[in-house]
């Protein structure tokens, strides 16, 4: 037999001479690797999900108590006193973060359009990029110290307007960076059939870029809103704190974060459980943002 | 002016007849040299096929009909390019202008991520055109062969629909704001053979309203549908990939009786 032909029936005679046990063996060493490192994974997500789901459980307990609407429409009560609510704080940090993304969205927009689409290896775009990465760690209690000299000491007041300069100054880079990321995955060749038509560039990024990109901008903006609605470190200099409504921006505002953190070293039992249900309406508010980032963030056609 | 590489233009053509007078003495990319010495008349009312090996240049030469190649950095070209009487490359001359007349379909489907409507109305709007826009829409759709695919779901994406119909698509929105010269840049190569059949014919089709300029790595597909084919190779001698046009002529002239070596030995498939 010549060597060709011996392997003409690609060698199932020889594998067939000896018949292998095919059935699962769970004490094969393989097996029990396996078997032991799921485990493994499954306890160690338990885990991390423990601070989470207890943070959750807490807040609901303890601040669910006093979901009512007189929380969203009194003001926050004096010492002894009864009842009362955190409608002020509500409104204040709604302000607030309305002020900070009427700021930054904008500025952030722009910047964005410049890097992604018009002088993407400029040195002004290399060094706005570099300046946004290192904004986007920096600590937001010196963005409170930075407004505070370059505003607070202007005006001479604690103001909301101020406290929404500090948040913009935070919302600035994230926005920024998202939404050139965004840019840039808009296909080139959307760009050039857009090009080709005859737009300009103005009209390429206002016909074709944006359009396409907006449901991540949005995703962006969304989440850099949702977590400066939660900073307290740059209101306390900024914003500080009031207990009446908010009726000028030029005035001192509440907010959820500096009134859970005021409330809760108090020692009246009344407030403390109102800076439960004020950190239960913040996570709320969060959680709403974060949701219709997902829901925005699908593509719409 | 060096044409030594130009033989033979074609006999038909009389400055009235040509939409698109391209003159290329060099282009270059930075200090690289692209393409040398191509002059091709692109003749109204029928399409002009380029075919050549790759990196010959055919594709480089077509997007500078339209100043697409504006884009690239370090893009310099040496020559006239003559669009009805005006030198496209001259001082003032706006290149997004030059566009709205000489459109562009490309390789690959590129419909905006909108719906089929808007793709198609995108042009429309871009000119601020104020008549019926819906019927500008169908008209258009119709003359790309896609209205029947498509007429019941204008409001679907235009990434929905398959590549041949994407492409048609393309077609509809380059028709839509009725440019003189469409320019396309292999536009079945990204297709199947029934897609591209559907295309050919739709080419024959609008050749009646438009002169278009047509780059193949298909020889087949030029022969079937160019009225006149020219044919570019690659110079590698001197260390370069020089793209040049060596040929130029009917279609039937340029398959059957060419003139050169180079184009004999191409069209019998020598090399690619």
């Amino acid at each position: 037999m010549s060597k060709v032909s011996q392997y003409q029936d690609g060698g199932i005679s020889r594998a067939r001479s000896f018949a292998p046990d095919l059935r699962h063996n769970a004490f094969e060493a393989r097996a029990m690797a396996n078997v032991l490192l799921t485990a493994g994974a499954w306890f160690v997500a338990a885990l991390g999900a423990v601070p989470l789901v207890s943070v959750i459980y807490m807040l609901v307990v303890k601040g669910g108590a006093r979901l009512n609407t007189e929380l969203f429409t009194e003001l926050p009560p004096a010492g002894f006193e009864m009842g009362g609510g955190i409608g002020n704080a509500i409104q204040g940090t709604l302000v607030t973060v309305g002020i900070a993304s009427a700021i930054s969205i904008p500025i952030a927009l722009l910047a964005a359009i410049y890097l992604a689409e018009f002088r993407p290896n400029s040195n002004i775009a290399v060094a706005a990029r570099f300046l946004s990465k290192v904004l986007t760690g920096f600590p937001s209690i010196l963005a409170g110290v930075f407004v505070y000299a370059a505003v607070v000491l202007l005006m001479g007041t604690y103001s909301a307007l101020a406290g929404g300069v500090a948040l913009a100054v935070l919302m600035l880079p994230t926005v920024t960076l998202t939404a050139e990321g965004a840019m840039r995955m808009v296909p080139q060749r959307m760009k050039d059939a857009a090009i080709g038509m005859g737009c300009t560039k103005t009209q390429v990024v206002w016909s074709v870029t944006l359009p396409t990109a907006l449901p991540s901008i949005v995703t962006g903006v969304i989440l850099a809103v949702a977590r400066v609605a939660g900073e307290s470190a740059p209101l306390l200099f900024t914003a500080l704190f009031s207990n009446y409504w908010l009726r000028s921006v030029k005035e001192p505002t509440a907010s959820l974060s500096i009134l859970i953190y005021n409330f809760s070293s108090m020692p009246f039992e009344n407030q403390i459980e109102l800076a439960w249900a004020a950190s239960l309406v913040l996570v709320l508010i969060v959680l709403t943002f974060n949701i219709l980032s997902r829901f925005i963030g699908r593509p719409q056609v | 002016m060096s044409t030594a590489a130009v033989l033979r233009r074609p006999k038909t053509g009389t400055s009235s007849d040509i939409a698109i007078d391209c003159n290329v003495n060099k282009i270059f990319y930075g200090n690289f040299l692209a393409v040398r010495d191509s002059a091709v008349p692109i003749e109204k009312g029928k399409i002009t096929g380029f075919i050549g090996p790759s990196g010959c240049g055919k594709s480089t030469v077509l997007r500078s009909l339209n100043r697409m190649n504006d884009l690239i950095p370090g893009f310099r070209l040496e020559g006239k390019v003559d669009f009805l009487g005006q030198d496209i490359y001259a001082k003032g001359i706006d290149p997004v202008v030059v566009r709205r007349y000489i459109g562009m379909v490309f390789q690959q489907p590129n419909p905006f991520s909108m719906s089929i409507f808007d793709n198609v109305a995108f042009g429309l709007r871009l000119n601020r055109f104020k008549g019926d826009v819906e019927e500008k829409v169908e008209h258009a759709l119709r003359r790309a062969a896609l209205w029947d695919e498509v007429k019941d779901k204008l409001k679907a994406s235009g990434l929905s629909l398959s590549g041949g119909q994407q492409q048609r698509l393309c077609i509809a929105r380059a028709v839509a704001t009725e440019p003189t010269v469409l320019l396309m840049d292999e536009p079945c190569s990204a297709l199947d053979p029934i897609a591209t059949r559907r295309i050919e014919e739709l080419m024959l089709e609008l050749k009646k309203d438009y002169t278009i300029a047509l780059v193949t790595h298909n020889m087949q597909q030029a022969r079937r549908v160019a009225d006149v084919t020219a044919f570019f190779s690659v110079d590698i001698s001197k260390g370069g990939r020089t793209g040049f046009l060596v040929e130029i002529g009917d279609t039937n002239n340029i398959f059957d009786a060419p003139e050169t070596e180079l184009t004999k030995q191409y069209i019998r498939g020598e090399f690619s």
